[in-house]
């Protein structure tokens, strides 16, 4: 079946089979966007977070049949090295990956959460990003949300 | 075979000039160097208990690439799993070469290369192993390009000097590059002298990760990234019982699927290969598999095979005498520690292409050369036809020092003749690990009149770390008759005690179990700091002076105690607690690293909570000390995750849980809101970083806990 949607901007149109497919293996396998990682394929670590109409979303356990005629968003669409999103400047400025592996969900969960709660406090953070670190980067990874948190409030847009 | 093709590589005179390296390819330039940086005789090796990472006859190998413009590609043997490595090879190199820290660009080595290292990445060792001859490497290059240009310039080498990437003199200049277009025969200079630490330019500074952006904005850069052209997928199905193996496997339903290619069934695992993922994942699930499980695991049935007393003892550390155990004076105390998964978030895979006999994995690998060995043997070809290409890891901690599973890759693209890519589930992840051991440890100690200890005794048992492992020769185990890994930190660091003994008991478990970030060392500082609190209690000693009084004064006593001395100093150490908030303290000693941690805990609804860390390390000289930080951040809380949270069980025979959230790990509301990192550059060269700071942590929260409650934890993971 076709299944139509934006991707970070774009219409797309795909044809596929199973209408029930998680939407992370289109992007990833379908989209060739790599950005959106498999961790559990069980909504279980986050990993494959990306962004359905503004909303976090764990793509492994997401059916493609879902998308259809939504804004979709992934790393690669939130923001560039030439212009960045503010959580991804906040990340930089915090040198906040090690392996790297989780942290464009973590990223994304962190905007969708921007999106919702501006200024975060620590028990928002808490409740909300619940993605599994294993290099346990969190330490910095908090600072750079309250990071994000002003880089979004202060100055927006921020990159002329 | 290799070793011969190797040696005869690895001459400190030779000089390769390879043109069209592809892509990256306009201009290339190398060379090699040859050195064994940890080569140590076995008996050291026991007494240190440093596990020997590069085994015998292993070269740190490296190469450099010089593009035309006037980049330094720096081809790395060790590979890039998180812990910064990459942005200290490149701050080590432009020091030595002259260069800016932007012209470096540093890419991981592949087998074809011939520059991989021959053992693996992994035992925090990547930067110390490296620290010498990647300097002597560059200082090498450096002058041969001076060399050369100063006969392309007519200008005496003396006159000549170098900066960023550039060699002036006499009013000319000639980048790198320059001097290095239509050269093919150079000459290489005896090793100069090496700078002094006073003229580094970007060893010691906080340089920011330059594989940063790369990870800020989603480049396809891990193993799971990888495409080939004309690629299919592939799942497998392994067995879900320890110890069972594969009698039947009806996949008749399976293989008339959609998009479902082949399936192919081996000794003791099928492969399903298909168009895409979902398509070979739904047909797995269409296989039935008849099983043969010879015994139901449980959790008692290993608990009972786990024990002090039981399995291959051997002395580790004696010195004076041993207890009496009849002696009513003698506090006994014993401990535990649960299997622990590696939960690295990127699960195991690999693409191979097979093909024409030659054979190409990409895979997130700590072991290249090894894995290039196992596909060789696998598919019967010559190491040469096997090429393995590293990509980032997303995680190792241990997990990827056998990635055997590439040689399923490479089967199963043998099989339809086109590239496949495969990765394990996440069920697969933690059932199919090769484990953190189980420990069971019972301390033994006794007080003299002056409340300072006269006997302390660590008696441990564990299942295998280096035993058994695809790294370690067994002949290594033979000589040292004990498990190296298990080992860390097992030792009595004090040793004023007059009287102290570490006694390990190995067994081998039906499950694998191998290494996982600090080895041993997580367990048995548990053990043994969590014992030295409780007796500097019954001593009525301040736990920091306690600990201070029973060490020496060697070069290494003074080091942990400066760490100790300042940890106390830094967090405004008290023993009672205050608010609700109690301190705990703990330290410990790992493959030369001392480190001691203070935390600060409180007992909100029912739950241990960690406020504040104060960890101090002495890591030596601090390459980066900006990721020399974040390492001990990140080992603080993962060490929090394994000491507090994580544990695995055998159940009805299979290992569980098989997913996060059961596997309960720490999470962002888990980790301490205040981590404050002290380096103490205690000696002169760069020591391991990745690992020391998971010792004390264990220790710390239960001593904090006895502060504040009264009652002793002796199991990991810690509950009330
Ligand atoms: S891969 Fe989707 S939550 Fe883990
Ligand atoms: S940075 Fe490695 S898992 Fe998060």
């Amino acid at each position: 079946m076709k299944i139509s949607f934006n991707i970070n901007g774009e219409p797309k149109s795909i044809d596929i089979e199973d209408e029930n497919s998680p939407l992370l293996w289109v992007v990833r396998d379908m989209l060739d966007l790599k950005g959106t990682k498999f961790g559990c394929g069980k909504a279980a670590c986050g990993a494959c977070t990306l962004h359905v109409d503004g909303a976090a979303i764990r793509s492994c356990s997401y059916p493609i049949k879902m998308a259809a005629g939504k804004n979709i968003t992934t790393i690669e669409g939130l923001g560039t090295r030439e212009n960045p999103h503010p959580v991804q400047q906040a990340w930089t400025e915090h040198v906040v990956p090690q392996c790297g592996y989780c942290q464009p969900g973590f990223m994304m969960a962190t905007a969708a959460l921007l999106n919702k709660i501006p200024n975060p406090t620590d028990e928002d953070i808490d409740n909300n990003i619940v993605n599994v670190c294993r290099c346990a980067t969190y330490y910095r990874m908090r600072k750079a949300i309250h990071r994000a948190a002003e880089l979004t409030t202060v100055s927006k847009p921020q990159n002329q | 075979m290799t070793r011969k093709r190797r040696k005869k590589n690895v001459s400190r005179r030779k000089f390769l000039v390879r043109g069209g390296l592809g892509t990256l390819g306009v201009l290339a330039l190398g060379t090699f160097v040859f050195r064994n940086p940890i080569r140590r005789s076995v008996f050291e090796m026991a007494e240190t208990l440093v596990p020997p990472y590069d085994g015998t006859g292993t070269e740190a190998n490296l190469w450099f690439e010089i593009l035309k413009d006037n980049t330094i590609v720096l081809h790395s043997s060790k590979v890039e799993m998180g812990q910064g490595t990459f942005t200290g090879l490149a701050q080590i190199a432009a020091d030595e070469l002259d260069v800016d820290i932007n012209q470096i660009k540093v890419v991981h080595a592949n087998t074809d290369s011939g520059v991989v290292d021959g053992m693996s990445t992994g035992g925090s060792l990547s930067i110390a192993s490296l620290w010498q001859p990647l300097r002597e490497m560059a200082a090498t290059m450096r002058e041969m390009i001076k060399g050369m240009a100063a006969e392309k310039m007519g200008i005496s080498i003396g006159d000549l000097t170098t900066k960023n990437g550039v060699v002036s003199g006499g009013g000319k200049t000639l980048t790198y590059a320059e001097v290095a277009t239509n050269v093919t025969e150079w000459k290489v200079p005896d090793t100069p002298k090496l700078r002094d630490r006073s003229s580094y330019q970007f060893v010691g500074k906080p340089i920011s990760r330059i594989d940063l952006a790369a990870k800020v904005y989603g480049d396809p850069i891990f193993g799971m990234d990888a495409e080939m052209p004309n690629m299919l997928h592939a799942s497998v199905i392994r067995p879900q019982h320890v110890g069972a193996t594969m009698k039947s496997a009806d996949i008749s339903v399976a293989e008339k699927m959609p998009g479902v290619v082949k399936i192919v069934k081996q000794d003791n695992w099928v492969g399903i290969i298909a168009d895409s993922y979902t398509q070979a994942l739904t047909a797995k699930r269409a296989i039935q598999v008849d099983w043969d499980i010879p015994k139901m695991w449980t959790e008692e049935g290993i608990r009972e095979m786990l024990q002090v007393g039981k399995g291959d003892k051997m002395i580790c550390q004696k010195e004076g005498s041993t207890l009496d155990t009849d002696d009513s004076n003698v506090v006994t105390l014993e401990f535990s520690s649960p299997i622990g998964a590696h939960a690295q978030i990127e699960p195991n895979g690999a693409v191979a292409h097979v093909k024409d006999g030659k054979a190409t994995i990409i895979i997130s690998t700590q072991v290249v050369q090894i894995t290039q060995k196992q596909v060789a043997k696998a598919l019967g070809l010559d190491m040469e036809n096997v090429n393995i290409i590293p990509t980032y890891l997303g995680g190792g901690f241990g997990r990827r020092l056998n990635t055997s599973h590439a040689v399923q890759a490479a089967i199963l693209s043998k099989e339809v003749g086109r590239p496949v890519k495969y990765f394990f589930s996440r069920k697969e992840e933690f059932q199919h690990d090769s484990f953190r051991p189980p420990t069971h440890h019972i301390m033994k100690g006794k007080l003299n009149e002056n409340g300072l200890l006269a006997s302390l005794e660590h008696h441990y048992a564990s299942g295998d770390v280096a035993i058994n492992s695809v790294l370690l020769p067994g002949a290594v185990n033979t000589i040292l008759g004990t498990d190296i890994g298990a080992a860390r930190g097992g030792n009595i660091m004090y040793r004023n005690i007059p009287n102290h003994r570490a006694i390990q008991w190995h067994t081998t478990l039906p499950f694998a179990t191998s290494w996982w970030r600090s080895l041993g060392l997580l367990a048995n500082t548990f053990a043994i700091e969590s014992f030295m609190d409780e007796m500097a209690i019954k001593a009525g000693k301040d736990p920091v002076e306690f600990r201070l009084a029973q060490l020496n004064d060697d070069e290494m006593g003074k080091r942990i105690k400066a760490v100790i001395t300042k940890a106390a100093e830094k967090s405004g150490f008290q023993e009672k607690p205050v608010n609700g908030r109690a301190m705990g303290f703990a330290a410990c000693v790992d493959a030369g690293s001392p480190c001691a941690h203070v935390v600060e805990i409180s007992i909100e609804e029912g739950e241990i909570k960690v406020h504040k860390v104060t960890c101090v390390l002495d890591c030596g000289i601090a390459v980066n000390p900006d990721q020399v930080k974040a390492q001990c951040e990140g080992s603080v809380i993962m060490g929090i995750s394994a000491a507090m949270h994580e544990k695995m069980t055998l159940k009805d025979g299979q290992l569980y849980p098989t997913i996060f959230g059961p596997y309960e790990m720490a999470l962002m509301r888990n980790a301490p809101k205040e981590i404050d990192v002290v380096l103490i550059e205690g000696a002169d060269v760069p020591l391991p970083v990745g690992e020391p700071p998971l010792g004390p942590i264990g220790a710390a929260v239960a001593n904090a806990v006895k502060r504040l409650t009264g009652k002793r934890l002796t199991d990991l993971p810690l509950s009330l």
